[in-house]
């Protein structure tokens, strides 16, 4: 028994030590490691969930949404998921095809990737992130996949945000819309912690909603959520709540967009080959966008849920007039006569007496080509007063080739001075006017040192083109590749030069001058205010949602006009004339002079194998502008009996005046008979309150 | 009339109540010990077992009736005089073997992959296999309790007698199979040897045998796959953490998430969500892990320990060499069921499907680790022959 007593001694330090083992090791595990492994835990019982803030509304300056958030039960697919089943996901996609009534393949269609050689409809985000493929179901269909999770791996159905344009179309361009964010638009977006992936995070693509994206978007919130082995979740660990994001305020003015917009359109419709229209309200003291139109225009709520290939293709379609390109800021055509504003101030600039007579015969001999009036038509001598009204160009033809021969002609002087050219800058154009919205125009201010440029660029196709001439277009038309043969020989030979003939047609807008319809409006505000070149904005003020100033947005000045006051009023008192003396008279006959005196300037360019581009620029009363209101019809025709029609159209609708009807008053309601869309005669001059609900209050 | 005889026509509650009946001599620390597990054991079941199972308090009213079950066991042994077990010890043993034979037979059923269940219906099984624990126990103490005169030494033939006993049960467990209890088994009749006082060579010879049949197993394909894979897995756990790695991580996670003073019962994540697979049974102890933490967790090994240490001390104290040797015996596999069990959930063993003494949830496993504590108190009660 004694030899047993000792080996059982020995069982006993067995013991103790195997167990001291077992605590040391748990003293390891559990606190040297402990918070090594309370991390693993957290990651493995833990999914973090994005929860998207609600985007900003866009107001208009009245306060009413141009756009805003309507909440939808969103069906999204997580495609990793599908995937990884056994069947790739094919039966999946077959029971949902059955509750959505879509074919599956459309279902298929809307999961794939973008990318080169594939049609939309197509996922442009991330492929890490859920695809929504249903932007709308109802709640019995959302309840069918909800409850049957187990039927539906990796499709979830939930409440959304999505963008709703209760104005349908209207200022389409300017709204922009948005899209899913890419995947390296994802990487580069720090600071929302890696996992953090979410299905509704979209982008804004163009408009506001790309220049305030960063406002509008909010801060999302992070919801950890507790989760079993199964990825089933069990309780929220974490909540951070989601910032919305603030509302912008614009100084669109929902129904002045609306009035512009059908001008546009009635415009383009008695206007056989009109291709497109742009229309641009300004409120000239501060450089506000009450109305910022491009005809053809779409309805942005295609974007969402996904664009259908035809959709994609009609918004960049030439036949369907490209509907997705603003020409109010991206359109750049000739200005015809609008642009003698400039060209007047240059002469007065350069010595020409304000009070002066000035021949204005039929035609001009500039060199040894004559330039001729409209219709050939002789005035006699004028002041420029006249000139303007009538719009004369013969003047302006001779003080160009005055101007052009001080300069030195084709050999010029090292210190050319181009008053024109310089004029057309100091009015803003040939440089973007800075507005905020992406994708702007600069137009162009031709020049010496533009010729020169481009003739170094063109030269070597050029003069192949002189030798071997056009046979792809001579079969067509011999004349017209006749024509252009000896064009690109002239070009080769002297293609640098900036020719008498160039500086001519520059006087009267023509040539190679091309403005923007903004442009063109931004330089009229400052011609009919004080002088100052603003950069024009469309955002007013951004609001927290709770109606708590953000930051109100004030356009910039980005220039001022070398002129004096009097030279200034002189060239808007002649401006004063054209709608009732000049050559806007018959688009403003029986129009109440007396209770709304407007002023303007048309303009007819010429376009080579084109219909003229029609203008007419204006603004609102003459005595104290309040509006500067600017449309232009590609292809239009005539600026007098095409433009100028659509803005008096416009005004009517702005000042009550007419029998226009009014615009709606709320979207989808029938057009009420003439009441002013502002009927304090002027633009809003305060910011709409918002109260601390989010309506709008009075 | 003596003693016996005058016990004998009492009834057993009488006796029991009884201040002069043995019960009231049972070992009290090893009894507070072993309820205190039971205690643990019920709330971390609970934990473990609310989340999924029906009802709101999961399987707890089923281990507490096990534990009631096993008390009744442990008293029902305590009672019993040792020396008349060594009688009916072959008898024991051949009831349990013919357990473990009943399990190949159609009766068998195959539970969580493992064919070692008969059920007896109205939702209760059990597992021959412990009650063989129980069986080869007592069987071994028998043939090597008495010694070859003066020497202290078994007699060959009783030797040979208990590998031969031993052999069969493995074998049987094997077929099911059920590797752990093997190896539960195999530890066993080592322990019996050597507390029985085998020469040393023998013993070295007997391990070396083990291995080499350990090794013909693993070279001749006779293990399951998934049993290889558990082997490899432990070695090389992070190879692949979502396959057969995936136990043992998630294990170690759950526990190491404890930290000092752990999340409170109930409020383990990796509990609640379910991450380890098994954790009512064979990971129970991860749950004291993660909610009890480091102090909970080594308040059971503790515990464990108290028990283990009471069982070498009732040997030691047992004068006859039927009792140290089931003390001893039952020390060892108590022993080696508790730190293989701990040790694969802390990442030292390998994954083998062996209940934690007292804690784990399981009425088969929770009767034959009662009826274990059972005997040593009986062993206690009667350390000195009349």
């Amino acid at each position: 028994m004694a030899s047993m007593r000792a080996r059982l001694v020995v069982l006993q330090i067995l013991v103790i030590s195997l167990l001291a083992v077992l605590a040391v090791r748990l003293w390891q595990v559990q606190v040297m490691r402990g918070p090594e492994f309370v991390e693993a835990a957290t990651e493995t019982r833990t999914r973090a969930v994005v929860v998207p803030a609600v985007r900003g509304q866009i107001l208009d300056s009245a306060g009413r949404p141009l756009v805003r958030n309507r909440t939808a039960l969103v069906v999204s697919v997580d495609r990793t998921r599908l995937v990884r089943l056994n069947d790739r996901g094919e039966a999946v996609l077959r029971r949902l095809s059955a509750v959505l009534k879509e074919p599956v393949a459309h279902l298929r269609q809307r999961l794939r990737s973008c990318g080169p050689g594939v049609t939309r409809p197509c996922w442009p985000g991330s492929p890490y992130q859920p695809i929504p493929i249903h932007d709308d179901v109802s709640t019995r269909q959302a309840l069918q996949i909800l409850e049957r999770q187990e039927e539906f791996p990796g499709v979830t159905a939930e409440i959304q945000a999505v963008r709703e344009y209760p104005w349908g179309s209207s200022a389409a361009q300017v709204l922009g819309y948005l899209q899913p964010i890419t995947q390296q638009e994802l990487d580069r977006r720090k600071g929302l912690g890696k996992g953090a992936f979410s299905g509704v995070d979209v982008m804004g693509r163009d408009g506001l909603e790309s220049v305030y994206d960063e406002a509008l978007r909010g801060t999302p919130g992070l919801r950890r959520v507790a989760v079993d082995r199964l990825g089933k979740a069990i309780g929220v660990e974490q909540q951070v709540a989601p910032v919305p994001g603030d509302t912008l305020i614009t100084s669109i003015d929902a129904k002045v967009q609306h009035i512009v917009e059908r001008a546009l359109a009635d415009a383009m419709k008695s206007a056989p080959r009109a291709d497109g229209a742009a229309g641009v309200v300004l409120d000239p003291r501060n450089g506000r966008v009450l109305a910022l139109a491009s005809a053809p225009s779409y309805n942005p709520a295609i974007w969402t849920g996904g664009i259908s290939e035809k959709e994609y293709t009609a918004l960049l379609s030439g036949s369907k007039g490209k509907p997705l390109v603003s020409r109010a800021i991206k359109g750049e055509f000739a200005p015809g006569s609008t642009f003698k504003i400039s060209s007047v101030a240059a002469m007065l600039r350069d010595g020409y007496p304000l009070n002066g007579k000035y021949d204005c015969p039929g035609s001009f001999m500039v060199g040894n080509r004559p330039f001729n009036n409209f219709r050939g038509i002789g005035l006699g001598v004028l002041t420029l007063h006249t000139a303007l009204v009538k719009s004369c160009d013969t003047i302006f033809y001779r003080a160009a080739y005055e101007q052009w021969q001080r300069d030195g002609g084709i050999k010029p002087k090292p210190t050319a001075k181009e008053p024109m050219a310089a004029m057309a800058r100091a009015f803003g154009f040939g440089t973007r006017t800075g507005i905020d919205l992406p994708g702007e125009s600069s137009g162009r201010i031709p020049g010496r040192a533009w010729k020169e440029e481009l003739w170094t660029a063109t030269k070597d196709t050029s003069c192949k083109r002189a030798k071997t001439g056009y046979p792809e277009v001579e079969k067509e038309s011999p004349s017209r590749a006749a024509f252009l043969k000896r064009l690109a020989y002239e070009n080769c030979l002297e293609g640098n030069q900036w020719r008498a003939g160039d500086a001519a047609n520059f006087s009267i807008g023509q040539g190679d001058v091309l403005v923007t319809p903004l442009q063109l409006a931004s330089a009229y505000a400052a011609l009919v205010t004080d002088g100052q070149v603003r950069s024009p904005r469309v955002g007013w003020a951004l609001m927290r949602p709770d109606g708590k100033l953000v930051r109100r947005i004030e356009p910039p000045v980005r220039g001022k006009l070398p002129l004096s006051r009097k030279e200034r009023v002189y060239i808007k008192n002649a401006l004063s004339e054209v709608p009732s003396d000049g050559t806007a008279a018959g688009a403003f006959g029986g129009w109440p002079m007396d209770q709304v005196r407007i002023g303007g300037k048309t303009g007819t360019a010429e376009v080579y194998g084109k219909e003229d581009t029609a203008w007419f620029a204006s603004f609102a009363p003459t005595n104290n502008p309040k509006f500067v209101v600017v449309v232009m019809i590609s292809q239009g025709g005539m600026g007098g009996s095409s433009a100028a029609p659509a803005v008096r159209k416009i005004y009517e609708g702005i000042f009550g005046l007419g029998a226009q009807p009014a615009a709606p008053a709320q979207p989808g309601a029938a057009p009420v008979p003439a009441r002013a869309a502002l009927p304090d005669r002027r633009p809003a001059t305060r910011l709409p309150l918002i109260k601390p609900d989010g309506t709008v209050g009075e | 009339m003596d003693r016996a005889s005058v016990m004998r026509r009492r009834s057993l509650a009488r006796r029991a109540v009884d201040p002069s009946s043995p019960v009231w001599r049972m070992d009290g620390v090893l009894l507070v010990a072993v309820a205190a597990l039971c205690v643990i054991g019920t709330m971390l079941v609970w934990s473990s077992t609310r989340t999924w199972a029906p009802g709101a308090t999961g399987l707890v009213k089923k281990h507490l009736l096990n534990v009631a079950i096993g008390a009744a066991l442990l008293s029902a042994a305590a009672m019993v005089d040792h020396r008349w077990l060594r009688i009916y010890a072959p008898i024991i043993y051949l009831v349990t073997l013919g357990g473990l034979v009943l399990v190949i037979t159609p009766v068998g059923s195959t539970i969580n992959g493992s064919h070692s269940w008969i059920v007896l219906g109205g939702g209760f099984a059990v597992q021959p296999s412990e009650f063989a624990k129980v069986g080869l126990v007592l069987l071994l103490a028998m043939l090597l309790a008495q010694p070859v005169e003066g020497t202290g030494r078994p007699r060959g033939l009783d030797v040979v007698f208990a590998l031969l006993a031993t052999g069969i049960a493995v074998g049987l467990v094997l077929l099911q199979p059920d590797l752990g209890t093997a190896m539960v088994l195999v530890v066993i009749t080592m322990g019996a040897l050597v507390i029985g006082g085998v020469r040393k060579r023998l013993v070295v010879l007997l391990a070396l045998a083990a291995l080499a049949a350990a090794a013909a197993v693993w070279f001749l394909d006779l293990l399951e796959p998934y049993q290889v894979q558990r082997f490899t897995a432990f070695l090389t756990p992070s190879t692949d953490p979502r396959g057969v790695g995936y136990n043992s991580t998630q294990a170690l996670i759950a526990i190491g998430s404890g930290e000092i003073f752990g999340k409170g019962l109930f409020e383990g994540g990796q509990t609640t969500g379910r991450f380890v697979p098994e954790q009512h049974t064979d990971f129970i102890f991860t749950v004291a892990g993660e909610e009890f933490g480091f102090l909970g967790s080594v308040t059971v090994v503790a515990l464990l320990g108290v028990v283990l240490l009471r069982g070498v001390r009732i040997a030691q104290q047992c004068e006859d060499r039927f009792g140290t040797l089931v003390a001893g015996t039952l020390v060892c596999w108590l022993g080696f069921q508790t730190f293989v069990n701990i040790g694969m959930t802390v990442g030292m063993m390998p994954i083998t499907g062996l209940p934690l003494p007292f804690v784990s949830y399981g009425g088969t496993a929770t009767f034959a680790n009662m009826m274990a504590i059972g005997l040593l108190q009986a062993i206690h009660i009667r350390e000195r022959p009349y």
